[in-house]
């Protein structure tokens, strides 16, 4: 008897300590709305709980997978980093809200000569850095010529898209002259028709000269600009928080008070913060979860355009891809309909081209390389394969918007080949190190994408595909100099619709060279509550959070 | 006992030497160089060079390994490549968020393991025992990734009891002052981000303990089951002394050697092991800290995270070997 009421006294105990786990989130309410401001000191005590719950609603906290790297955009190249930057900065012209169109921001309205070398840009009045001091056109200089003076080593944005720094051959911007108080001129020193576009790009966002002095190389953890939100502070690994610039020049706006970022490196965990009501927005949904978001009342999708290209690079220069006929007949042996189905939920268009349909100079005229194993064993057999080949088959180690799982999409590759006789063996590395074998052409063949920067044609096929980049971002040694030759002409050329033609010859040729398996130009998604309104997910990746609010 | 705590002491110097040679060589023999990855892919060759040189990268190895030995003999930690914050500075707050975290594993794990144990050995061949044994079995085997998505499926998702990732609720941030956030919310007599914080602890705190609590359970049922069957508790059992204070005084004394050994063990493994549990629950500790860091190729922080790491698994260990002594007198060191 003794034995067993200890027993039940025992288990008494275990159900009150699970009883009162229960209760004790019974108030999550309550608690999860309190808001510290920084400056009223007084919110401490509980009383003031109540007062500040009328303000949450303001404030919107968005969950991403990782952290940002620098705050300093020019310093950086990764897309969080950006997403934090281009709601604390301005440049002088940004991209419309849904697309890559562009329009004044703190440049009001501007002026190219005929000869395609001078850019005249008028600045916004009376707008004021976030450390109160004034933008005006010395501080567009001051920050042009803190950039064509850098380091080497720092602003690569600058160098890659400005063809290298001040005393470089190829360098564009010749010079940066603040005419007045209000009027910046550029001078090229050959004419760069995507150079509207290039400026856009956040990487050359305004900072204020004054807070670049002060704080040296600290600044890149003390960023101030004139966008929409002020910096607060930085916790590395978990969170940005940005508040609301009173002085914005944008009336009425920002709409929100404080934007919080959180770094949640799950995609699943990410997920369920979104459905539990913790997180506002979630990004870098995995395709196979829209349904879940779907199925919940209270949570809205949001689809970004696509932008990007997820891509099979084989390296041109490795026996035996460096046959034009192998690499035709992998064309042939990728069932790509499949893939999309499979792992991204439909969220994918099958890829024809290295570029994505939504950009100018698109060639809808090329005919895909069907998916015909018969066609795939002709051309090996042609080639002198006709009993196929081993080979290596990389598959990403991380979930990128183009690929989300780069080993299951190996798995698929691996088995069509199979059936033209190529054994492939699927090998996967580290991230860091992946990248770098691929691109000192250690791989076989591999998997990699790329999402756009500014919505320019020759931010895809000069970057991935010229011999200038070779041993940069080009990492199927591709090369062909009739192609150079287009793709030179393209980026000088002002005519428009002269550049789209070249685009498309240019489509023509790496099609017919057959570098890559285009595979899909995905549509990343992301998950937001129902209540956010005028959040725009933008085709390149990042948004400013300006005209969101809650109803 | 002094001398040989002493002697001890003296012992983790080659040990930690050791750890250093093979940490620093180690690292640098994965693939992937700090400039490169830092510039980011778009980098020049001259740019990376440039910056190989700045990071003193460019010198031979043991140039590079001499002059970081120089620096931890002067208790320099150095200074992240990425961050450029000295290492000794930057590494608190995350050291301090997986203490506690592990704080509350080894809680959890210690009480509901010795205790489950203990019931089991009790009751031994009962309905518990079998199915604390079956769950203690499930704990040692299940992923821990897995389990944490399930705990968050049920305890956020549908019941909405419990917040399902972070370390404290981001709208109503603690404020800090030791790093950890139990403390400073009662230094501060904030009741309810005390509550907040404690909340956000269960999750990680359950699934990061499974599987030392099951290791722990099982340890204590059979040392307890040894101890229950030898002579003197059967005599103080039949001079009548009450069941309770049998196992809990005189049988748990004597079974608990072996049970303090795995509970040294598995909080040096708590400590580096807590990656996975991390990252399903975005706790920002010294796991991620030193992950983050490798994926950067971040020299200096991955050597000093892991020095660190390492110099207090040894210490746990010696703190355990010198509790034997306390505990059992019989145990001399000399």
């Amino acid at each position: 008897m003794k034995k067993k009421s200890i027993f039940l006294a025992l288990v008494f105990i275990f159900v009150l300590g699970i009883a009162l786990v229960g209760c004790g989130s019974e108030a999550p309410t309550e608690e999860k709305q309190g808001e510290t401001n920084e400056n009223n000191e007084g919110t401490k005590d509980d009383q003031n709980q109540q007062s500040e719950e009328s303000s949450t609603e303001s404030t919107l906290v968005f969950g991403r997978g990782a952290d940002s790297v620098d705050l300093d955009p020019a310093l950086v190249t990764d897309g969080e980093s950006i997403k934090v930057t281009l709601n604390i900065y301005d440049t002088l012209v940004k991209y419309g809200d849904v697309d890559t169109s562009i329009e004044p921001s703190l440049a009001t309205d501007w002026t190219t000569s005929d000869d395609g070398l001078t850019y005249t840009f008028n600045l916004r009045e009376g707008v004021k850095f976030h450390d109160g001091t004034d933008f005006n056109a010395e501080a567009v200089v001051y920050n042009f010529e803190r950039w064509a003076n850098g380091e080497k080593s720092s602003f690569y944005y600058y160098g890659s898209m400005f063809g290298g720094f001040k005393g470089d051959e190829g360098h564009v911007i010749q010079e940066v002259k603040a005419v007045d108080e209000l009027t910046v001129e550029f001078t090229l020193s050959r004419p760069q028709a995507p150079f509207l576009q290039n400026v856009a790009m956040p990487p050359f966002a305004i900072a204020s000269p004054a807070a670049l002095e002060e704080h040296g190389e600290s600044f890149t953890e003390n960023p101030v600009g004139t966008g929409p939100f002020v910096f607060q502070e930085w916790k590395r690994n978990d969170r940005v928080v940005l508040v609301k610039n009173e002085n914005y020049w944008m009336k009425d706006y920002p709409k929100l008070e404080k934007v919080i970022f959180v770094s949640i490196p799950d995609n699943a965990t990410r997920l369920n913060e979104l459905i539990a009501g913790e997180i506002d927005i979630a990004d870098g949904v995995s395709p196979n979860d829209s349904t879940r978001i779907e199925g919940e009342d209270d949570l809205q999708l949001f689809v970004r355009p696509s932008m990007n290209v997820g891509y099979l690079g084989l390296t041109n220069t490795r026996p035996p891809f460096d046959q034009k006929l192998v690499r035709q007949a992998l064309n042939h042996a990728v069932d790509k309909e499949g893939i999309i189905a499979a792992f991204y939920s439909g969220q994918a268009v099958p890829a024809k081209n290295p570029l994505p349909p939504v950009i100018a100079g698109y060639n809808d005229d090329i005919d895909p390389y069907p998916y015909d194993l018969e066609k795939a064993k002709e051309l090996l057999a042609e080639a002198g394969y006709a009993d196929g080949f081993e080979m290596e088959l990389w598959a990403m180690p991380v979930p990128r918007p183009y690929m989300p799982d780069g080993q299951k999409v190996a798995e698929v590759i691996q088995s069509s080949f199979a059936q033209i006789g190529v054994k492939a063996k699927i090998v996967s590395y580290e991230w860091a190190t992946y990248l770098e074998k691929a691109r000192n052409g250690e791989a076989d063949a591999f998997l990699l994408g790329w999402t756009g920067d500014n919505g320019d044609a020759d931010n895809f096929m000069y970057v991935l595909l010229d011999k200038d980049n070779i041993g940069s971002n080009n990492y199927t040694y591709y090369s062909n100099d009739q192609l150079h030759d287009i793709l030179i002409e393209a980026q000088s050329n002002p005519d428009q619709t002269a550049r789209e033609d070249l685009y498309k010859q240019a489509q023509e040729i790496i099609h017919e060279d057959a570098p890559w398996i285009p595979l899909v130009h995905s549509t990343p998604i992301l998950g937001g509550k129902n209540n956010v309104n005028d959040f725009f997910a933008h085709p390149t990746g990042s948004q400013a959070l300006t005209k969101v609010y809650f109803d | 006992m002094l001398s040989y705590t002493i002697r001890r002491l003296l012992m983790l110097i080659p040990v930690l030497f050791g750890m250093t040679f093979i940490v620093f060589f180690m690292i640098r023999a994965i693939p992937g160089d700090p400039a490169q990855v830092i510039l980011g892919q778009l980098a020049t060759e001259d740019a990376i060079n440039s910056l190989r040189a700045e990071l003193g990268l460019d010198q031979p190895w043991f140039t590079q390994y001499f002059e970081y030995l120089k620096q931890l003999f002067t208790l320099d930690l150095g200074e992240s490549l990425r961050t450029k914050a000295e290492v000794s500075e930057e590494i608190w707050p995350y050291l301090a968020a997986t203490f506690e975290l592990s704080f509350v594993a080894l809680l959890i794990a210690v009480v509901v393991g010795v205790n489950a144990g203990i019931i089991s050995a009790w009751f031994q061949k009962s309905w518990f025992d079998y199915t604390a044994m079956v769950i203690a079995l499930v704990g040692v085997s299940m992923p821990i990734f897995w389990l944490g998505l399930m705990e968050q499926w049920i305890f956020s998702v549908q019941l909405d009891w419990l917040p399902p990732s972070k370390r404290e609720n981001v709208k109503n941030p603690v404020e800090t002052i030791t790093h950890f956030y139990l403390i400073d919310t009662l230094l501060q007599g904030r009741m309810d981000q005390f509550i907040d914080v404690l909340k956000h602890l269960i999750m990680p705190g359950i699934a990061l303990a499974t599987i030392p609590m099951a290791i722990i359970a099982r340890i204590t049922r059979s040392s307890m089951l040894e101890v229950m069957r030898s002579d003197y508790i059967r005599t103080a059992r039949a001079k009548g002394q009450k069941m309770f204070w049998v196992v809990y005084k005189h049988s748990l004394k004597n079974a608990v050697i072996p049970v303090l050994t795995v509970i040294g063990l598995q909080t040096g493994l708590l400590l580096g092991g807590a990656i996975l549990t991390e990252t399903i629950f975005s706790w920002p500790g010294i796991g991620r800290y030193i992950y983050n860091a490798i994926e950067f190729r971040d020299y200096p922080v991955i050597q000093s995270g892991i020095l660190v790491v390492a110099t207090i698994f040894v210490m746990i260990n010696l703190i355990v070997d010198l509790l034997y002594a306390f505990i059992d007198p019989r145990i001399k060191y000399n």
